[in-house]
């Protein structure tokens, strides 16, 4: 397989092509387009959880000074209920619409209710003041099972539970059942069975930078759009569908991307913004503040989960029982499904049922976060085979090496395996000089692992070769974590020529050919792979160009380092890729080259890792004190990045298991709406992040490339959660593990 | 809302005529601003009118003489925390201030205005009360000195009138075997709102028995609780585990905590005792230093 | 009121502006003044996005007014690089690819501007304390650190 070839520049990390602009501040992000005569759009939003709209009246805010365009619900079109694709998952397009601009009822606190275009954002947020809604309140649903019991407030009057009753409206928007083997028999032949409940909360991605759009609606019914996103053409979709306009009228130019973690693969301000500016015939720029991205944009699922597992005295599972409850926010559509099918994916388990519940509250909408749905799978399972392998008194990495999926193993969500690199990545970690560190006082070390299926997808990939040699190439994937230099270093092995010639951008949707979103950790494997065949395309061209030039057959000719070599009967000298092009010209015209594909074979992404913290045990404080991040890359086209995706989703996990969580009041308002109180990890709540890069090639791609973004967020709640387990002596089931419950836990023991 | 005045006085002279001003005007005091701007931003604070008094001179130098110990009002803590002389005389004081928020709030953040904002869970107010701080209010009719526990009466609300604003601190300079220590909880390790907050001021004999004591508790009360009970346990002790045990049991019962984003009531009586014990054995850690 | 008059000096340059006395820097820098390098994360005071250098003082620009600029002295991240020559601690950044999204780089490098004029040689522990305000939600901070502490290596150097 490729990955032990010998290659020049993939496996490198050099500097990255767009480097230079973003520590100068020269990148330009979502707030910084500006446009002559722009207005500033701003949102009012519900200051109830959950209420009947009566009445809104915007007259004396259309009057107000400054003010070019007011809109409410009312001014977008009642689409009906129709699903379709939104990033990596899918939307209710109704939904969507409705979650733009609330229609008849608002559903959670910080709910858009109307919009505002004026000549500044002083004046807009005054005119706010000036919209008069007649609210009629309604009982707020914060908890899952609340939301669920017979009882409770009902969200939508029209959703009905699938094969429940279709008279009586339910919050239970969603139902899965996967089901394996007989499980009665399966616990029956146990030695062993832990069962337990878990509890996660609703946690937020974090991006540092709040969604912004600038928007320009043109006298001929052209929108063009400036935003940061993970998908220019999922922005494009969507704004489109909301204002039921073509998409090829909506032109989607994405910005640099600050973060995002998969909460940017949906709208909430793009449609507002080009209806403004329809409105007031000006460009319109929208900017949310930190508050309106924490109350209003996805987080990610609160869940409840209970899980049952039945192992024998020598270890090996034979049965496993999974609930889980995932609260969607105000419409449906939780990761609930990713869940249940991740749940039991990393295991050779002979009988199994696992139900999922899809469920809706007073919360905000959730969104794609970082492998979705799976963390908190995980970390129930994680955590039960955790114990599990101490009441079997086995080691918890020996044990998970003895039920771990292998190639050939059929997958609990289906299919069966190919090449896949968990039992390789669980070695690596038993090898690893942390696993077997010494430990102090209040110290604890706890191991969890984390299976991310990746998805493939549609990619496009251009390039273009200018008359020095030096290559453009053109895709409309998002750059969201150095992505540009992973497809320079792809195109730069693929022609044989130095990465510092290949120019790699980000387009947009009239310029760039269909890319899905950034997101699924597809772009390395998909676009890529895009990249390849595109480079490959150019190759075979530059081949036929230079056997013209030289009057040789093309089969004669060979591509090496760069050029064309003609065979050797012919006498004649390589002609380099800058010769070739100089004569493009003669030979054929300008040298471009294109491909298109729908990514097949994302391969499955395996991840261990290790953490050792420090527990106060007075005050229930938690130090993570040693990290360590091992996980099957496939082959690690640019390194460093790949490390970085590890600690990454390593901290993001680290923060959801210790001290992240959104705190409501009882009316379904979200007491820490900032970055003071949502406490993420800050640079010294954190230890370096060791890494190991395990290579296990994935057979469908070229380089044997796997995703690699989101599975580093699967491990880290149940390794944190085992640490403070065996720290402090306690069996955490809740998170986040933060000091008021764990000095409860302790005091509990 | 229409658009606010801004004044930055030179001297306290030409304050005079603006806080007189203030008294018709809404206004607002503008030291470090860090709390003050946020509030605008969020319309919880609406002035019309802003007094910047970062550029009186008697705001933002420190001096430290043999019987007292001067603190502009408006001296960053960031300045505080680089001063080596303010350590060592007032290292609670500091270490109060210097706990507020990231190196770019301390940059700003001042003793005066975590003061005046009044939150309960201040974490300049604690040590400046353990360690007997004065302010000095400057008005149009002059000076008042008032003790620092009278500046704050409810979250959010001061005993300064609208035409007032704190022009100094002054403390008395430590003697010998005199120390104060601050130490806060915070879920994280850095950037949070004090959970708890505990002040120590302790002194100590040769013999190595405490002499006299002040303990402070922030964020268990609307304001800064005032733990005599303990401080009187204290005193006459040679700050024994035992003692110690009792004053952080003494002072978990203490306050009136609220459950909130940042704790339960529980939690913060519990934390209390903790920070405490841990508090004053720093406090007396250093005074023994300094005999 | 009519807006304020304020002159300051910018990365060097003697700047002229008006503004409303409620503006903070940062919508000065980034509104008025088109110096988008400055980034608005929070506008709280508590992720450091929008970190300048006041008379040499770290602090977060939108906690600070625009009228209080009047006088002082101002670095941004567009005044760090010497032309079109990196300062070490960008080019730092860069070989030990301490950025992901980069949305938090320009904070980053002007608050590490700051640390090693003070501290030419922190250990891990005072580069993680001094950068806890500057929050960073890709990377998990462990290349931004070794980046740091490799320019401050750098510096020391080239300073020696």
């Amino acid at each position: 397989m490729s990955t032990n070839k010998d290659y020049k520049w993939v496996g490198t990390s050099p500097i990255r092509p767009d480097g230079a602009d973003k520590v100068t501040g020269k990148a330009a992000f979502g707030a910084d387009k500006n446009l002559p005569g722009m207005l500033h759009g701003k949102i009012l939003r519900s200051p109830y959880g959950h209420a009947k709209i009566k009445s809104i009246d915007t007259s004396a805010a259309e009057s107000a000074p400054g003010v070019l365009a007011v809109m409410t619900s009312k001014d977008l079109p009642d689409l009906a209920s129709e699903m379709g694709e939104a990033g990596e998952s899918a939307v209710d397009f109704r939904d969507l619409s409705q979650n733009i601009l609330a229609a008849g009822k608002v559903l959670y606190h910080g709910h858009a209710v109307a919009a505002v275009a004026a000549t500044s954002p002083k004046l807009a947020k005054q005119a706010l003041k000036l919209i008069k809604v007649e609210y009629e309140e309604l009982p707020v649903v914060l908890e899952i099972e609340d939301a669920m019991a017979d009882d409770a407030p009902i969200l939508h009057e029209n959703q009905f539970t699938p094969g429940g009753s279709q008279d009586k409206p339910s919050n239970i928007a969603g139902k899965m059942k996967l089901p394996r083997g007989d499980i009665e028999k399966g616990f029956a032949e146990a030695d062993v069975i832990v069962e337990r409940e878990f509890t996660t909360p609703t946690v937020h991605q974090g991006y540092i930078e709040p969604h912004a759009v600038t928007a320009s609606m043109s006298a001929s019914g052209h929108a063009d759009v400036w935003c940061c996103t993970q998908g220019a053409f999922v922005v494009r979709a969507m704004t489109a569908k909301v204002l039921n306009m073509d998409v090829g009228k909506v032109k989607v130019t994405p910005s640099e991307i600050g973060g995002g973690f998969g909460a940017k693969t949906t709208v909430y301000l793009e449609p507002i913004a080009v209806k403004l500016s329809e409105m007031s015939g000006r460009p319109v720029k929208m900017v949310m503040d930190r508050e309106e991205v924490l109350r209003a944009t996805g987080p990610t699922s609160a869940s409840v989960i209970k899980i049952k597992l039945g192992a024998t005295n020598d270890g090996k599972l034979v049965a496993a029982e999974g609930t889980l409850k995932y609260g969607a926010g105000a419409y449906k559509g939780s990761p609930m499904g990713p869940g249940c099918m991740c749940v039991f994916a990393s295991y050779e388990i002979p009988n199994f049922v696992v139900r999922g519940f899809d469920v809706v509250l007073n919360k905000p909408k959730v969104a794609a976060y970082r492998a979705p749905g799976a963390p908190m799978a995980a970390f129930a399972m994680e955590s039960v085979m955790n114990e599990m392998a101490g009441k079997l008194d086995l080691d918890p990495i020996d044990f998970r090496l003895e039920n771990a999926v292998k190639e050939g193993s059929v997958a609990a969500y289906g299919p069966k395996f190919p090449a896949i690199g968990f039992v390789e990545t669980l070695k690596a970690a038993k090898e690893h000089p942390h696993y077997s560190a010494p430990l102090g006082k209040n110290q604890g070390r706890g191991v969890g692992t984390g299976f991310w299926f990746n998805i493939g997808m549609q990619s496009s990939a251009t390039l273009n070769v200018n008359e020095s040699g030096s290559v453009t190439l053109i895709t409309g994937s998002a750059d969201i974590g150095g992505s540009r230099a992973s497809m320079a270093l792809f195109a730069a092995e693929e022609l044989g020529i130095d990465y510092d010639l290949i120019t790699p951008l980000v387009s947009n949707t009239e310029e760039a050919g269909y890319c899905d979103v950034t997101g699924g950790s597809r772009t390395t494997f998909a676009t890529g792979m895009a990249v390849v065949k595109a480079s490959k395309n150019l190759v075979a061209n530059m081949k036929k160009r230079a056997a013209k030039t030289w009057g040789v057959e093309v089969d004669e000719v060979l591509w090496q380092d760069g050029q064309a070599v003609p065979p050797f009967s012919s006498g004649k000298n390589p002609m380099s890729m800058a010769e070739i092009a100089a004569s493009a010209a003669k030979t054929g015209g300008p040298l471009t080259a294109s491909a298109s594909l729908t990514a097949q074979g994302a391969g499955a992404g395996f991840g261990v890792h290790i953490c050792d913290v420090e527990v106060d045990p007075e005050t229930g404080k938690t130090d993570v004190i040693r990290y360590t991040a091992i996980q099957d890359a496939g082959k690690a086209i640019h390194p460093a990045y790949v490390e970085g995706q590890y600690q990454g989703g390593a901290a993001q996990g680290i923060g959801w298991a210790l001290n992240e969580e959104y705190v409501y009041n009882d009316k379904g308002v979200l007491q820490n709406f900032g970055f003071l109180d949502y406490r993420m990890p800050v640079a010294n709540d954190l230890p370096m992040i060791d890494t190991v890069i395990v290579e296990v090639p994935n057979p469908a791609h070229p380089y044997g490339v796997r995703g690699v973004g989101e599975t580093p967020i699967v491990p880290p709640l149940a390794a944190v959660a085992e640490a403070v387990n065996n720290a402090a002596g306690v069996r955490i089931t809740d998170l986040p593990i933060s000091p008021p419950r764990l000095l409860a836990e302790i005091d509990a023991k | 809302m229409e658009s606010v005045q801004y004044h930055a006085p030179q001297s306290l002279e030409e304050a005079v005529p603006l806080l007189k001003q203030a008294r018709q005007t809404p206004s607002r005091i503008l030291a470090g601003g860090t709390d003050l701007l946020i509030q605008m931003r969020a319309g919880v604070k609406s002035p019309e009118m802003l007094i910047d008094i970062k550029k009186i001179p008697e705001t933002t130098g420190f001096e430290i003489g043999a019987d007292e110990i001067r603190l502009g009002a408006a001296v960053p803590s960031a300045v505080m925390d680089e001063s080596p002389e303010l350590h060592q005389q007032l290292p609670g004081v500091v270490e109060g201030m210097e706990l507020i928020g990231s190196t770019q709030v301390q940059g700003r953040a001042t003793p005066g205005g975590n003061l005046c904002n009044a939150s309960p869970a201040g974490d300049g107010a604690p040590a400046m009360i353990a360690s007997s701080g004065q302010c000095v209010v400057f008005g149009p009719n002059g000076v008042r000195t008032i003790p620092v526990e009278e500046v704050c009466t409810a979250p959010g609300r001061t005993s300064l009138a609208d035409d007032e604003f704190i022009q100094e601190f002054r403390f008395p300079t430590p003697k010998a075997g005199q120390a104060d220590a601050y130490l806060r909880f915070i879920p994280r390790n850095e950037m949070d709102i004090a959970v708890v907050g505990v002040a120590a001021n302790i002194t100590v004999d040769a013999g190595g028995i405490c002499t006299a004591a002040k303990v402070t508790l922030g964020a268990v009360g609307p304001t800064v609780v005032i733990a005599t009970e303990v401080a009187e346990l204290l005193v006459g002790t040679k700050l024994d585990d035992a003692t110690l045990e009792k004053a952080a049991e003494i002072a978990s019962g203490l306050g009136s905590p609220i459950s909130d984003k940042r704790g339960t009531a529980e939690f913060r009586h519990r934390i209390a005792g903790v920070l405490t014990r841990r508090v004053i054995k720093i406090a007396a850690t250093r005074a023994g230093e300094r005999l | 009121m009519s807006k304020a008059h304020v002159t300051t000096t910018i990365n060097g340059d003697v700047v002229e502006y008006l503004c409303e006395p409620d503006q903070s820097m940062l919508e000065v820098l980034r509104d008025n003044l088109e110096l988008t390098g400055t980034k608005e994360g929070c506008a709280t005071g508590d992720c450091g996005a929008c970190s300048v250098s006041l008379d040499g003082r770290l602090v977060c620009s939108c906690l600070v007014l625009g009228v209080e600029a009047e006088g002082k002295q101002i670095e941004t991240i567009e005044g760090i690089a010497d032309g079109s020559e990196l300062h070490p601690i960008q080019q730092k950044f860069l070989e030990n690819a301490a950025l992901q999204c980069g949305i938090c780089t320009p904070g980053f490098i002007v608050a590490t501007k700051a640390l090693l004029a003070k501290n030419p040689d922190p250990t891990e522990e005072e580069a993680r304390y001094f950068l806890a305000g500057n929050l960073c939600r890709c990377t998990g901070y462990d290349k931004i650190i070794r980046a740091v502490l490799d320019a401050a290596a750098e510096m020391r150097g080239a300073a020696s």
